[in-house]
């Protein structure tokens, strides 16, 4: 940990700094010291020649299933994947069983982190009891026993009048609501989007209306409270645009898009495909390209997997009873590559996206390459192809869409707090 | 020639191969009418009708299908399965065909199912007998056939169907063979009970069923599931479901003198059918059963005709393709 580790001549790219350059990258004692010249003598180097450099990845979005469903995943397994795929902080959903409804779930998972001591794991602390949707949780406990932002997800806050108040009482203190913008009454029943290819399945469908009447709610209460609102894993056209008109507003109102939003369309269910089934549901062409142009105009800040794993047990059952969600750790910044290749973003807008971004919502000491931060480093190279092996994958969740797709875009080196815990396709410790 | 390896919906056949099994089931007709009802088509073959839903006709219908064509046929349902102690789909699709029958059919109330168990079964054909709101195959060929009987042809024909749409499977699967063979869908419902985007199948849509007669050369009308009542708000009563949807003699003198009336039943009396119109001379409801027999040898009978040389799919598309293939060289 200690000792000085050099990444030399990389393509280094710090949004936060404005740092697009080749340079060399010093670290010491687990914090950035340096970048260009250093007067000092490397104990470890990495070449990072043709490769990007870049700050730790941070994956807003995400369920390690620890405690409650360790045959899913859990806090190790998790954070190993993390690493492979470049991500050094994560924060965990609190539907684990005991949920992260109160500050001794909080901590149990944050102490379980560091003896892992892979990657950052910040939890998200629950708005209300049990997720329930009826009593709020203790927030300023939560939130001083390390929890970073507030949610029920996996499930919506579905009642107006608790989600008015817990809007009104997180940003009382300044928290943020993320909220799973889905109304039930709606998709109740549904596996999949709603639309032509429901039909054609017989599937029952989850329409864009159970969405974006949330997210159109929901903003009204934000407004009223001028309260700090999150949407997680934005998928609509009309969710898209109520966040766009809401935050040209002025109003404290944000969100994050997960890769296979902005990559798939519900044509991937065809087939019956279990691992294209997800909530929200992948949508429509329409949808897709408005989610890339909410990227593109800034009006979605944040990249997030929605990170899922279920074990195969949960999925090989059929399409309609299949459990929801996939994995996505692991390809992250592949498919998101995908945004700089087709000219939507730049290499540093996107990376700010998975970065800086991110650790400005929440509040966290990360997403930088500033002198004297922690030394939370991803270096990949942006041309290397490779082939999704579910197989293979460092996650227990092996539920990918993209198992035997090519990837471009290959995650060689992580680096958390100076050390290298990922490298050359192996996880270290 | 190759046999069909599987059956899991009009949406894998093209035209000749759906012709092929209307008039292959043509010529079982007559067996079904002789005195001594048997045939040594399929013997030594077995057949396993596992039926996750509750069915009376279906499910008769294949059986006596398999043991008129001298297969045996063995009968299991979830009231009495294994699927009751917990086991999965998956488990007892498998544990089954450990058996090795020959033929798997399945009815299941979840979308996909054959498509599934198919993926990881792999020496036993498998037939769909109705899965969710997807498809009903041999519902359609057994149609196909009856209008064959009554029209020689459906080609630029106009069917109107009437009902529960966005539940209907046997709706999805005359959606489809309509483009295949050339004729004409009308589906009448209100929205509570038309499924998204319905008109991408290129049907006609109409949701005044008074409007939707005339030109009609048959009226089908689907069962009214009365829980869409209380579960989905799909309508408010059946009384006036009744009045608004359902066919009576006034509707019928409407529709023209020729058109002639379908279900494929189980019927409500009284509610999408008046009791009047369906023991009339225009009904070919119970014309649809007999052929049901009928269609459903020809179907066993394409499957077992021999066992196709297999080899384990890498994938889901892999093997729809390679069914798809296997069926077309079989024509």
């Amino acid at each position: 940990m200690s000792g000085t580790l050099l990444i030399k001549n990389g393509h280094l790219i710090d949004p936060a700094n404005g740092i697009d350059a080749v340079t060399n990258l010093w670290i010491d004692d687990g914090k950035v010291v340096a970048i260009g010249a250093y007067d000092g003598v490397a104990d470890q180097e990495i070449d990072a020649d043709g490769k990007i450099v870049c700050p730790g990845l941070i994956d807003m979005h995400v369920h390690l299933r620890e405690p409650g469903q360790e045959w899913k995943e859990d806090i190790e397994s998790g954070s190993r994947a993390a690493v492979a795929g470049g991500v050094t902080s994560i924060c965990c959903m609190p539907n684990t069983g005991p949920h992260i409804d109160h500050a001794g779930i909080a901590l149990q998972i944050i102490a379980r982190a560091k003896q892992v001591g892979l990657c950052n794991v910040h939890p998200i602390g629950a708005v209300t009891k049990n997720l329930e949707g009826k009593e709020l949780t203790e927030m300023r406990e939560l939130s001083r026993c390390g929890c970073v932002a507030f949610s029920d997800d996996g499930l919506p806050i579905w009642h107006a009048g608790v989600m008015r108040k817990a809007l009104e009482y997180a940003s009382s203190f300044g928290f943020m609501v993320i909220q799973h913008a889905e109304e039930k009454q709606l998709t109740a029943g549904g596996a999949i989007n709603e639309g032509w290819v429901s039909t054609q399945l017989g599937v029952s469908g989850m329409p864009v209306e159970g969405e974006d009447s949330m997210i159109a709610r929901d903003i009204m209460l934000a407004r009223r409270a001028d309260a700090r609102y999150h949407v997680a894993h934005i998928s609509t056209l009309g969710g898209v645009a109520l966040v766009r008109k809401a935050r040209t507003e002025g109003l404290k109102v944000s969100t994050e898009a997960a890769p296979h939003h902005f990559a798939l369309t519900e044509e991937e269910v065809l087939g019956y495909n279990v691992d294209a089934k997800m909530s929200p549901p992948l949508r429509t062409e329409a949808d897709r390209l408005a989610v890339i142009e909410g990227l593109r105009d800034g009006t979605i800040e944040v990249i997030a997997t929605d990170h899922a794993p279920h074990h195969e047990d949960d999925k090989r059952c059929g399409l309609s009873c299949a459990a929801f969600g996939i994995v996505g750790l692991e390809t992250m910044l592949p498919v998101s590559l995908d945004l700089v290749r087709n000219g939507i973003l730049s290499m540093s807008d996107l990376i700010a996206k998975m970065s800086s971004n991110p650790a400005r919502l929440l509040g966290l000491d990360a997403g930088t390459l500033s002198i004297g931060a922690a030394a939370d480093v991803t270096i990949f190279d942006a041309d290397a192809t490779w082939v999704v092996d579910r197989e293979r994958m460092v996650s227990k969740g092996k539920n990918t869409p993209w198992h035997g797709k090519e990837m471009t875009g290959q995650v060689t080196h992580t680096v958390k707090a100076g050390r290298i815990v990922y490298a050359e396709g192996e996880v270290c410790g | 020639m190759r046999p069909l390896k599987h059956l899991f919906g009009i949406a894998d056949l093209d035209r000749e191969q759906i012709e092929y099994l209307v008039n292959l089931g043509d010529s079982f007709i007559d067996i079904n009418r002789r005195p001594l009802k048997k045939a040594p088509t399929l013997r030594g073959k077995t057949v396993i009708n596992l039926f996750f839903e509750n069915s009376t006709r279906t499910r008769t219908s294949f059986e006596l299908a398999g043991k008129r064509l001298s297969a045996d046929v063995i009968n299991i349902s979830a009231s009495t399965s294994a699927t009751k102690k917990g086991e999965t789909l998956l488990d007892t699709g498998q544990t089954l065909a450990a058996m090795q029958p020959h033929v798997l059919v399945i009815r299941h109330s979840l979308a996909g199912t054959c498509e599934f168990l198919a993926e990881h079964l792999e020496n036993t054909g498998i037939v769909n007998a109705g899965d969710g709101a997807h498809e009903h195959p041999t519902q359609i060929l057994t149609d196909l056939l009856t209008l064959k009987q009554t029209w020689g042809s459906p080609e630029g024909k106009v069917i109107t169907m009437v009902g529960d749409i966005a539940h209907s499977r046997v709706a999805r699967s005359h959606l489809l063979a309509a483009k295949k063979l050339g004729y004409t869908m009308r589906i009448v419902a209100p929205k509570t009970l038309l499924p998204s985007q319905i008109e991408r199948y290129g049907c006609e849509v109409y949701h005044d069923f008074d409007a939707a007669l005339p030109g009609s050369d048959a009226v089908y009308m689907l069962r009214v599931q009365t829980e869409r009542l209380t579960d989905n708000c799909a309508f408010p009563s059946l009384r006036e479901y009744h009045e608004a949807y359902g066919l009576n003699a006034k509707r019928m003198r409407a529709a023209g003198s020729d058109c002639i009336v379908m279900h494929p039943g189980p019927m409500n009396r009284g509610v999408e059918i008046a009791t009047d119109v369906a023991d009339s001379a225009k009904s070919h409801i119970l014309d649809q059963v007999e052929h049901g027999v009928a269609v459903r040898m020809a179907v066993l009978a394409a499957l077992c005709g021999g066992q196709a040389e297999e080899k384990k799919p890498a994938n889901r598309k892999q093997l729809s393709d390679e069914a798809m293939q296997a069926q077309r060289t079989l024509l």
